[in-house]
């Protein structure tokens, strides 16, 4: 790719078309599969592939504020992970299943 | 040399990040998984974040992909439980992912940037600085936040029927016993 924005070789375009593949990873699990706890994990790899983007652009802009900010979204994700396997694992006790199209009382 | 390490990483993190969608075992969605996360890992190293590429190693494979792993093996989920969505569903769901990375690549890929030395960033000493000088009461937050999740998935998590051995009930003293009596009738 011929930027003038190299690092190593490396581009900023690199990082974000390999961002946007991750993202749109996460997004396609989230609409395929019907188990809430794939769906989790997609959602955990959007997360990843926008704290990846963040970590580029501090890195190739030179600021700390991205890294922070990483750190912080990493925070967060680990205390979503940790009441969504809580409630995840109420309900299947509830009805036996992480069906989603079974999980839609909350839907209309 | 950082190049080829470059296209190699990603082809790892996007196959393990198409192989969770894809594979019909949640356990193998899960060792996949961590397999993106430690290509990512690596991208934080070749992006000179050292502190990050550790953190992620030890919350996201240490901790947080224990979890899924001890949930999906609690709850016995296999490939035999899980139903597929119809065929329709599915490749409307790839056509859109598709369309979804194209659109987003290209509205990004022009995202202007101006390169900047490098070697002041990354290390956990700089970050430390600015974590603890700029960001102490985000930082201070976050922690409030995760005692404020563990609380909450404590108290989700609990049973409802609480164990109390005949034994035990005369060892409890009169002022909790009417506590006792709310709870169970919850």
């Amino acid at each position: 790719m011929n930027s003038s924005l190299m690092q190593n070789g490396l581009a900023l375009e690199h990082y974000v078309v390999l961002s946007t593949a991750l993202f749109a990873a996460g997004v396609l699990g989230v609409l395929f599969r019907r188990n809430a706890l794939i769906i989790f994990m997609c959602i955990e790899l959007m997360l990843n592939a926008v704290n990846l983007l963040m970590v580029a652009f501090a890195t190739f802009h030179g600021d700390m504020a991205g890294q922070v900010f990483v750190f912080f979204i990493m925070a967060v994700a680990a205390a979503e992970v940790a009441v969504g396997l809580a409630i995840l694992t109420v309900l299947y006790n509830k009805i036996k299943s992480t069906d989603i199209d079974i999980l839609n009382k909350l839907k209309w | 040399m950082t190049l080829y390490a470059f296209y190699f990483l990603s082809f790892l993190a996007v196959m393990g990040a198409l192989m969770v969608v894809f594979s019909r075992n949640p356990v193998t969605s899960v060792i996949f998984l961590v397999m993106t996360f430690f290509t990512i890992a690596c991208h934080y190293m070749l992006l000179n974040a050292q502190f990050l590429a550790a953190v992620h190693v030890i919350v996201y494979a240490g901790a947080i992909m224990v979890l899924f792993l001890y949930v999906i093996m609690l709850l016995n989920l296999n490939e035999a439980v899980e139903k597929q969505k119809t065929l329709l569903l599915k490749v409307a769901a790839i056509v859109t992912g598709g369309l979804f990375m194209v659109v987003l690549s290209a509205a990004l890929r022009t995202a202007e940037t101006t390169y900047i030395d490098t070697s002041v960033v990354g290390s956990a000493r700089n970050l430390g600085k600015v974590l603890l000088n700029e960001y102490l009461l985000p930082f201070e937050a976050v922690s409030l936040l995760l005692l404020a999740a563990m609380t909450g998935a404590i108290m989700i998590g609990r049973s409802k029927k609480r164990i109390t051995p005949a034994t035990n009930a005369d060892e409890l003293t009169p002022e909790t016993k009417p506590t006792e009596a709310v709870v169970n009738e919850q």
